[in-house]
């Protein structure tokens, strides 16, 4: 791997941070969908909540991310973004119909009247079927995001050819090791929603209940994590080989070991901020594991990063585009946080 | 067309992205003020409780900021209507039902384009108003649909209707708006005035129709093309069979939210707390 960096790998580097970002804030919202249809316990009412109270006023933000990403794919690099909406039409309209229907049902659940959430009563129970819809919806659209990633990874993603429906719209994706790549994404989200609810839950009831998730969570992303290599070496060799013998590997798989075995360690030892920090960053080496192992192929096997990109004014433009616009979101976004997740002042 | 952009390319670029801006931004100070129900509901309110501080003042906030944004409408639509002129000029001549070149062109008011007999009927024509509008010059020469290959024609009819109804509704909620910051500038209490206030439930859901309206102008007006000059839209479009199901997937799902939507803003202006202006104070 040479380190010979153009605008093409710069974009692509922006748009692996931007995925990154998604991934840790926009994902831990979904993980807040898991644990809200997973909640239980005597304290159920208050665990759901908190995951409202958490999301709420952050949430269409975290989309921001998304959204970059795709407007990056598809200026910087057209090619690879119509053989993605192509071969994978199916999920990602299943995933944008999972996201639009979240969104939704969450607000609505909100404006069914002072009842909401509670027992019995009309307001109530139109509100217990707005969250129920949004609970499923959170499920549902990690798989669908995994699934997607999964079949990036495998290089499945050829041209589409004259093959059949099956052959070019479904068989691409929906495989094992997909469906591996699926629930350890889902595992993921839960694990982050858990550590970052133990920092902002209110009271030590609660904070332990979501310390319990928290560690059941990533035992969870431990044996996805392993079953997902395991079905890489048959279901996407070259991502299955990369992994186990680059020599950045080792390097790689011990500085996420590092961080796991932090944040298991904070949580276990209640230190939430630190867990909150080794959480994040071993997911954010997850990800950065799988970009490095397909580098330099954008849609593994054929369609590298620069055989996709723009014309270099065009990536030229999209990165000066990418500082003026960093100029506005990050101030704008850091305000947007300390309005919203300062900690409430005691009078 | 990878291998770098043409000046003419680069120019409908830079239109594009002008066109974009001001549409998103007419659209936006179209749609949001006007939030179609929400108006609707707020001075049906008012008409139904004119003493209701809560819905007075709610109607006051919702004219301060949408009343000046329709007044101002046309301003910036009259500088869209040129870059399409410039630059679009099939899409001008759909928007406009204007089939022959002619120096002196008439504005089209209403009427229906008949695209097989080329020409448009039943319209209330006005002389030179289309030559000045587009070009500042009563005399210049517009060219007319006839004048560019047919297969580079939008759907005239669709394009031209679409343009009436924006323009007419665009008008009569920058009187309406108009009328009602003069009220509110006099110091009037707009209240009293009950034929204002029936304009508004008329104007309320006309907001968002215009902005439809605005969009069906801009999108069905560049067909055939989804890159003006450079690629067609049957050119772009996925190679994925049975493109007619997620079609009818997505309008149910969002025709299903819009009636949530429409249901939960009656509900919440319903809801709303009775309060006098003296229990305000």
């Amino acid at each position: 791997m040479t380190a010979d960096l153009g605008p093409a790998e710069l974009v692509a580097g922006c748009a692996l941070l931007a995925l990154t970002a998604y991934v840790l804030l926009g994902g831990a919202d979904f993980g807040g969908g898991i644990w809200d249809l997973l909640a239980a316990g005597p304290r159920k009412k208050q665990q759901r909540a908190l995951i409202a109270e958490a999301i709420g006023p952050i949430w269409e933000a975290n989309h921001v991310w998304l959204i970059l990403v795709v407007v990056l794919l598809f200026t910087g690099f057209p090619a690879a973004f119509a053989r993605l909406g192509i071969t994978l039409h199916i999920p990602l309209s299943l995933m944008l119909i999972g996201i639009v229907l979240r969104g939704s049902a969450f607000t609505f659940r909100s404006h069914y009247g002072p009842g909401h959430g509670q027992e019995g009563g009309e307001g109530g129970r139109t509100s217990q079927h707005w969250g129920r819809i949004f609970a499923i919806a959170s499920a549902g659209t990690p798989l669908l995001l995994g699934l997607c990633v999964g079949a990036l990874a495998s290089g499945a993603l050829t041209a589409p050819g004259h093959a059949g429906f099956t052959a070019t719209f479904v068989a691409p994706w929906l495989t094992p090791f997909g469906v591996g790549v699926g629930v350890l994404t889902l595992a993921l989200f839960a694990f982050l929603a858990a550590v970052y609810l133990t920092v902002e839950a209110p009271e030590p009831a609660l904070r332990e209940d979501f310390r319990r998730r928290a560690l059941g969570a990533a035992v969870a992303v431990f044996v996805a994590a392993f079953g997902t290599l395991g079905l890489a070496h048959l279901g996407a060799p070259l991502m299955g080989r990369a992994l186990t013998t680059a020599p950045w590997a080792p390097a790689l798989h011990a500085a996420t070991a590092v961080a796991a075995v932090t944040a298991i360690w904070a949580l276990w030892r209640r230190r939430y901020r630190l867990a909150r920090v080794a959480a994040a960053g071993q997911v954010a080496l997850i990800l950065w594991g799988w970009a490095l192992a397909q580098y330099p192929y954008l849609i593994p096997p054929d369609l590298t990063i620069r055989a996709a990109a723009a014309p270099r004014i065009t990536l030229v433009l999209v990165l000066w585009a990418l500082v003026a616009g960093g100029l506005v979101l990050f101030p704008s976004l850091i305000y947007l946080l300390r309005v919203f997740k300062r900690e409430p002042t005691r009078s | 067309m990878a291998e770098g952009l043409g000046v003419s390319e680069l120019a409908a670029v830079h239109h594009n992205v002008l066109d974009t801006a001001i549409r998103l931004g007419a659209v936006k100070t179209l749609a949001k003020p006007f939030e179609a129900g929400e108006l609707l509901e707020l001075v049906g309110s008012v008409l139904r409780q004119p003493r209701n501080a809560f819905h007075r003042r709610a109607l006051a906030v919702a004219l301060l900021i949408g009343a000046p944004a329709a007044v101002l409408q046309p301003i910036s639509g009259d500088l869209s209507a040129r870059f399409v002129a410039h630059w679009q000029p099939v899409k001008l001549a759909a928007m406009e039902g204007h089939f022959k070149t002619e120096r002196g062109a008439p504005l089209r008011i209403g009427g229906w384009p008949d695209e097989a007999a080329g020409e448009t009927r039943y319209a209330i024509e006005i002389p030179y108003g289309l030559s000045l509008l587009a070009f500042k010059d009563p005399t210049a020469e517009v060219k007319g649909l006839l004048d560019f290959p047919r297969q580079d024609w939008p759907p005239v009819a669709i394009v031209h209707v679409a343009f009436q109804v924006m323009v007419g509704l665009g008008s009569y909620m920058a009187l309406v708006s108009a009328a009602a910051l003069w009220l509110m500038w006099r110091r009037r209490e707009l209240t009293r005035h009950r034929w204002l206030l029936r304009a508004l439930v008329l104007a309320a859901p006309m907001g968002f129709i215009c902005a439809e309206a605005g969009w069906i102008v801009t999108e069905v007006g560049r067909q055939p093309w989804i890159i003006h000059g450079i690629m067609r839209t049957a050119e772009a479009v996925t190679p994925m069979p049975g493109l007619v199901v997620p079609f009818l997937v997505f309008t149910g799902l969002y025709a299903g939210l819009g009636v949530v939507v429409a249901w939960l803003l009656h509900q919440q202006v319903l809801r709303s707390p009775e309060a006098t202006e003296e229990d305000a104070a």
